[in-house]
């Protein structure tokens, strides 16, 4: 170090310092990717979860010896501020046993004058319990293209993991709410005219 | 130290005989200011900067409580025609309110608070303190200080151009919250904040890396890290905050800014976006970001505490690692300012413990300032005063944010005015008074005249009554529910309210006094002499003249082995 002038010992650590800085930048980022897969992997936020039809078949099978705790499941639904859909589920709430495969439905309705493409977010309430809300099909997982005026019904498969049972932070939680809004895919209209006719009952 | 406090003074004095010593040569008056590359010069140029961006954010908070002093909305329709705007639906009053409480924060915390610690007293003293001729980077040092004016101007900018259907200006917040900031401002006016503040940040990001360089390479011979005055020690960590902290923000506001303007969806909804990914990004930047505007201030007390105690600091490597250890803890807390964003239980008791153990090296801070004043020779000058101001009002803040680390209460008191109270209290008392009690301190040195005691001693009464009476009153309210960022209230909140008003009328006096007290200073003080403090004043600057020649240091000082982390200058003590 000694032989190095000091501009040259300054430049390197300017060059450390800004390097640290644009780690940071990159980083800054990078935590979009990574907080989708954090709250995919550990049900934060409420973020639930996707199953096989084998795993809710061992879920099933777990539940037997369990005994038959059920949770009341409340089911939500919302669109946003500029989507023209008529939106909600057929059922308010069903009790549901703890691994019991259960399917709800909601029925969804274009009510303006031209196909539109839809996505639907998805929680749960309480948060806690995305972990254990296991959906093995939904119409959530995949876009959805209403033409004007269509009526489509849209089943929700789920069951509640078992191991809901040995979770301390949800004793005492009787109900959990499933909630979806349905959002305008930004930008739909060419998706729209490429969907176009006859793709309207539920791809699952 | 090879050469004496006498010995730089009567060198400064030959100066004036020779106008035209290398030392005190200055440039022309335009290449002196626009093309500064001076750390003193620019250290005064931020100063000047944050005085004007303060009296600008401080009349801004008048505006605010002038709004406030009564239930019902008197004042913001008046101000919106006063701007040329129509101004008579609620829609619009509304939206001018939440400018203003933008404006309001991001003036005092980006263009106010930092410009003045870091930039001004930064500047200043950092290469005086440890002995060098200059910052490493004198250039940069200059890029950052105009960037800090062109994000300034931008932001100023923003509140003439339309930022939503009601109005100009962009009304956010200073946490640009999504979706309030993309879907919920239409027009330019947060583009204009958001590109004020990626001028800050980056002018910020050049000024942290240029006082890492200057603290790790160009300290004088013989101050090693544990000899450095904690001042230098307090402006180290900021920087290194300011490094780590800085860049998230300006990742948060870029994806803001293409989701407003390029259909990205980092933060929206509707294409899986989410936005509370932003409130993270923002507080991970923002927290680090309340103690970038506190530490700088807690070097000051430290250095101001000693002096007029004529005492070492008591604890002195405690304190200097009390600041790293606040720093780091300061990246792990941030989401206890989201408690009710709907966080686990666990999670919200990692943030609640991690925040409250803060408490322990804030405590060391304290519990070491009253220890350093304990049995010394105290005198009640005015940079004392504002540093005893701080350290109990700070004290009081440090209180009410430990209440608000707990989660559960949190849940009820979340977006409260005991919130408001509480980081008032820590922030335009706690670093602003280190600010006042600095500027007292350093204020003769800088510019070589001596401000009126009694005037300071005036205004720091005025100013300590004033903004108490303006916030202590916060906390009753926001305990009974009243909740921050409206411009109306129920008339059972008005009392306290109209009082905290009154308030502001005598802090807004104390300010007349500081305006006329710094103009006294300019134009007919005294002559300040190089070490004005006398014994307890001990590192480095003071064995310079006052002000300090235009270059300084050319033979470089030299810290030896006597010389302990608290006395740079003092001549080896005679074998008994």
């Amino acid at each position: 170090m000694a032989a190095l002038t000091l501009d040259a010992r300054n430049r390197r650590t300017m060059g450390w310092a800004f390097l640290g800085a644009l780690a940071m930048l990159a980083l800054g980022f990078a935590s979009v990717p990574l907080y989708r897969l954090f709250c995919q992997v550990t049900g934060f936020g409420g973020t639930t979860q996707v199953a096989t039809m084998s795993e809710a078949q061992l879920a099933e099978q777990q539940a037997a010896s369990a005994g038959g705790r059920t949770f009341s499941i409340r089911f939500d639904a919302n669109t946003a501020r500029d989507m023209p859909w008529e939106f909600a589920p057929v059922q308010r709430t069903d009790t549901v046993a703890v691994g019991q495969r259960d399917m709800a439905t909601y029925i969804a309705r274009n009510d303006s004058s031209v196909p539109i493409t839809g996505t639907a977010t998805f929680n749960v309430e309480p948060e806690a319990a995305g972990i254990h809300f296991k959906k093995i099909q939904c119409f959530c997982f995949t876009e959805q293209v209403l033409q004007p005026g269509q009526e489509v019904r849209m089943p929700v498969l789920y069951f509640v993991d078992p191991a809901i049972l040995d979770d301390p932070d949800l004793d005492g939680v009787e109900q959990i709410t499933l909630s979806y809004t349905f959002h305008r895919k930004p930008g739909d209209t060419v998706a729209a005219d490429a969907a176009a006719a006859g793709k309207g009952e539920q791809p699952s | 130290m090879a050469t004496t406090a006498d010995g730089f003074t009567a060198h400064h004095d030959a100066d004036h005989a020779h106008a035209h010593h290398d030392a005190d040569h200055k440039p022309g008056f335009f290449a002196r200011w626009f093309m500064s590359t001076n750390h003193k010069d620019i250290g005064t140029l931020y100063l000047i900067f944050a005085i004007i961006a303060g009296i600008i954010g401080g009349a801004v908070s008048g505006l605010m409580r002038w709004e406030l002093a009564e239930p019902g909305i008197q004042v913001l329709g008046q101000i919106i025609q006063f701007m040329g705007g129509d101004g008579t639906t609620i829609e619009q009053q509304g939206h001018m309110w939440n400018v203003l409480i933008t404006a309001h924060g991001l003036i005092m915390v980006f263009f106010m608070v930092m410009p003045a610690m870091i930039g001004g007293f930064g500047n200043w003293f950092v290469p005086l303190m440890i002995g060098a001729p200059d910052m490493a980077f004198p250039r940069m040092n200059n890029i950052s200080f105009w960037l800090t004016v062109a994000g300034f101007v931008s932001l100023m900018a923003s509140a003439f151009v339309p930022g939503g259907p009601a109005g100009n200006g962009a009304g956010t917040g200073w946490t640009v919250y999504a979706p309030l900031s993309t879907k919920g401002s239409v027009g330019p006016a947060v583009d204009f904040a958001i590109f004020s503040l990626h001028l800050a940040g980056a002018g910020s990001i050049l000024g942290a890396t240029n006082f890492i360089t200057t603290i790790f390479n160009m300290r004088a011979p013989g101050m090693t890290l544990h000899k450095m005055p904690l001042f230098v020690w307090s402006v180290l960590v900021t920087a290194f905050l300011l490094l780590l902290a800085l860049p998230v923000l300006a990742a948060a506001i870029t994806m803001l800014l293409t989701d407003r303007n390029f259909g990205t969806t980092f933060f929206n909804a509707d294409g899986g976006g989410d936005p509370v990914l932003y409130q993270h990004l923002f507080w991970f930047f923002g927290h680090p970001e309340v103690y970038i505007m506190i530490l700088p201030g807690f070097g000051m007390i430290s250095q101001i505490v000693a002096t007029f105690s004529r005492k070492p600091v008591f604890g002195y490597l405690g304190m200097a690692y009390a600041m790293v250890a606040i720093g780091v803890v300061g990246f792990v807390v941030w989401a206890h300012h989201m408690y009710t964003v709907g966080l686990s239980v666990n999670t919200k008791m990692y943030f609640t413990a991690a925040t409250m153990v803060i408490a322990v090296p804030t405590g060391v801070k304290i519990f070491s300032w009253i220890a350093t004043m304990w049995g010394g020779s105290i005198e009640f000058k005015s940079p004392m005063v504002w540093a005893l101001g701080m350290i109990f009002l700070f004290t009081v803040g440090g209180v009410t944010g430990v209440v608000l680390a707990n989660g559960g209460i949190d849940d009820n008191m979340h977006d409260t005015y005991y919130v408001v109270a509480h980081f008032h209290y820590v922030l335009s008392m706690g670093a602003v008074f280190s600010l006042f009690a600095g500027w007292y301190y350093w204020f003769p040195k800088m510019f070589g005249r001596w401000h009126s005691e009694f005037l300071a001693h005036v205004h720091f009464w005025l100013f300590f009554i004033g903004v108490n009476v303006i916030f202590f009153p916060m906390h009753f309210l926001g305990l009974q529910g009243m909740a921050r960022r409206y411009p109306d209230y129920t008339p059972a909140f008005e009392q306290w309210n109209h009082i905290a008003s009154w308030g502001y009328v005598i802090m807004a006096v104390s300010m007349l006094v500081f305006f006329v007290n710094t103009f006294y200073a300019l134009f007919a003080g005294k002559k300040a002499p190089g070490n004005y403090w006398g014994e307890g004043a001990t590192t480095l600057e003071w064995s310079l003249s006052s002000p300090p020649p235009f270059h300084q240091f050319e033979t470089l000082p030299v810290i030896e082995e006597h010389h302990s982390h608290y006395d740079h200058i003092g001549e080896k003590p005679a074998k008994a």
